[in-house]
């Protein structure tokens, strides 16, 4: 039993971070329809920016710690809107593959330009949070897995204020509805979706940053893996959903871990395509999406 | 392209051509080891590109799962060549004829299982659409190596090492040809419009009557084939195969030479394998950034170039 509650919290601390990814992919996804293969590259220059602000300010300290955070989550949401700008508005309104392309060629760059600014050999993330191990009747809790939840979890509230309480959320869930309505009624859509790329890239870095902790090396390339998970996480949830993202990301950290737990643990790299070919085969509107009517 | 069996025809000869002029080029030419070596790369590259062209240019479908095809049709075809090749062919190897019945042999049984699996992939995904197509082929692409990844007899995550090196330039060329020819005659054939009709209404097909599951399967299947057989040519090529080798970089490095060539565009595609496969050999000398050029140039062009590098039909690149 301790030993299934154990799993149980390594696959919610893996899965925390999938959600906090797969939150950028679902709201790019919402306004503007296409998959953003560079969110994962955002991710990994968000747990560099990590390592290099760590060099600046003291470690082991809650307070050099949440500035970290805060400095990469900062840098990162500036890297998106830039990305936005220059790569993908030229081409708003063309061929979705087209944009789908160039997301692939932003991910290349920033992963080849990584390998030559931060070097292609793995790096050692410093410890910027203190690190404790409590144990709890059987269970060994590490400081770093109660700092990625508490994190994750307050990222999530704000997040749920953004989008629902203020004024550009409620612009954002506009421009997902409907982007031209959404313009007809005031809406500046070129600034929704900026904000949009800049909210997903900051919690992407925040994530890159959370990852880093528990996975402590980093190089240019750690971002695929994750984030190609992270983007099944979203589709599982239903793209487009922001509570489907947090809940499909945390159903797949925690598969994930029991997998990685089992003597199946080579194949846990599969199992989260499989979740995926499964549930867009039998509800390809995800666990919380709505399934939408083809009209002719 | 009119008239697809002059070409097939030409290629052929141009094939043995080549074949019988090697040794010549090798005391002639220098550095020609290196030049075969990236001619082979170009038309390894154009096999793929044509075939996933008539999924994802003429058919209308996007998959991400090409380099999943390549790696089934690479293992089988090198499985068929280290397993079996000895026992048919006894100790010393046999004569060069033989050598090039058990390549062709292996190829087509690589190209089969390839299809077998494009089959397999393409009966349950295909009934998606757009992005969720893309990324199921993805998934499966991913599977596929990771289950390669944990068979021991296929050498797990080590692969497969010691294949006898039998593709020539004639065998490249000679596949090239066949794809080059059975996806233009295919796309041209009376049947073949339905995988153009699929592509541009798909509910206006379904309403003439035409089944356009069956023929995204068909697309499918045949792309896969050919994937497959590059596969094995690959495995030949390279004499070793590891599973990490067709990991979806690999697809989609096959996906942006479509697109940049122009989706159904078969000569636009064959320009765009040529130029992407060149791209880099040409930047070696400034190594570190020579990637970063590719990515920048690739961002730029579907900026400046949406409808694709060699497409020349304005007006008419449909989303």
């Amino acid at each position: 039993m301790s030993e299934f509650l154990q799993q149980l919290l390594n696959g919610l601390s893996l899965g925390a971070i999938y959600a906090l990814i797969a939150l950028g992919y679902t709201m790019v996804y919402g306004v503007l329809r296409f998959i953003n293969f560079a969110h994962s590259d955002v991710f990994m220059v968000g747990a560099f920016l990590g390592y290099y602000l760590g060099k600046f300010i003291p470690e082991n300290t809650v307070g050099g710690g949440l500035l970290i955070l805060l400095g990469a989550m900062l840098g990162c949401a500036v890297l998106g809107m830039t990305i936005e700008r220059l790569a993908y508005r030229p081409l708003r309104g063309g061929a979705t593959l087209n944009v789908l392309i160039t997301a692939i060629g932003v991910s290349l760059l920033l992963e080849y330009s990584g390998q030559v600014f931060f070097g292609a050999t793995p790096r050692t993330f410093p410890a910027v949070f203190p690190s404790a191990n409590f144990t709890l009747g059987g269970l060994v809790i590490s400081s770093n897995q109660v700092v990625v939840i508490v994190v994750t979890a307050l990222l999530m509230v704000g997040l749920q204020f953004i989008v629902y309480r203020t004024k550009i959320g409620t612009a954002m869930r506009a421009v997902s509805l409907n982007p031209k309505a959404a313009q007809l009624v005031g809406v500046n859509n070129d600034i929704v979706i900026s904000f949009t790329f800049g909210l997903g890239s900051a919690l992407a870095g925040a994530g890159g940053i959370l990852y880093a902790l528990n996975y402590p090396s980093i190089d240019p390339l750690m971002g695929v893996m994750p984030g190609l998970k992270a983007f099944v996480a979203a589709v599982l949830g239903g793209i487009g959903n922001i509570p489907g993202a947090a809940l499909g990301g945390l159903l797949l950290g925690t598969v994930e871990t029991f997998v990685n737990g089992s003597q199946w643990s080579t194949y846990k790299d599969a199992i989260a395509f499989a979740i995926l070919i499964i549930i867009l085969l039998f509800r390809p509107a995800g666990l919380l999406g709505k399934a939408s009517v083809e009209k002719v | 392209m009119p008239r697809p069996h002059f070409y097939l025809l030409l290629a052929l000869l141009a094939a043995y051509g080549l074949s019988a002029s090697t040794g010549w080029l090798e005391a002639h030419l220098d550095g020609w080891a290196y030049y075969q070596d990236v001619l082979i790369g170009i038309g390894i590259n154009i096999i793929l590109a044509v075939s996933l062209n008539l999924v994802n240019g003429y058919t209308g479908q996007f998959s991400l799962g090409h380099a999943g095809f390549m790696s089934v049709g690479a293992y089988l075809a090198a499985a068929v060549s280290l397993f079996l090749g000895p026992r048919l062919l006894g100790e010393e190897g046999g004569t060069a004829f033989q050598q090039g019945l058990m390549f062709l042999a292996a190829l087509t049984a690589g190209g089969l299982g390839a299809a077998l699996a494009g089959v397999a992939v393409g009966i349950p995904s295909l009934r998606l659409k757009g992005d969720y197509l893309a990324l199921v082929t993805l998934g499966f692409g991913e599977i596929i190596r990771v289950i390669f990844q944990n068979v021991e007899v296929l050498g797990g995550a080590l692969g497969l090492n010691g294949i006898p090196a039998y593709t020539s330039l004639f065998w490249v060329l000679a596949v090239g040809a066949v794809t080059v020819f059975t996806v233009t005659s295919l796309v041209h054939s009376t049947y073949g419009r339905g995988f153009l009709a699929t592509h541009d209404d798909e509910i206006a097909s379904e309403a003439v009557g035409l089944n356009t599951t069956r023929y995204k399967i068909v697309a499918f299947v045949i792309g896969a084939f050919f994937a497959g057989a590059a596969g094995g040519l690959y495995g030949h090529f390279k004499m070793t195969i590891t599973p990490t080798g067709f990991d979806f970089t690999k697809s989609i490095e096959i996906v942006v030479m479509v697109i940049l060539g122009g989706m159904g565009n078969t000569l636009g595609v064959i320009l765009a394998a040529i130029l992407l496969t060149l791209l880099p050999e040409v930047l070696r000398p400034i190594a570190e950034y020579r990637m970063i050029i590719y990515s920048l140039l690739l961002i730029v062009l579907m900026i400046v170039r949406p409808q694709g590098l060699f497409n020349f039909r304005f007006g008419k690149a449909k989303s």
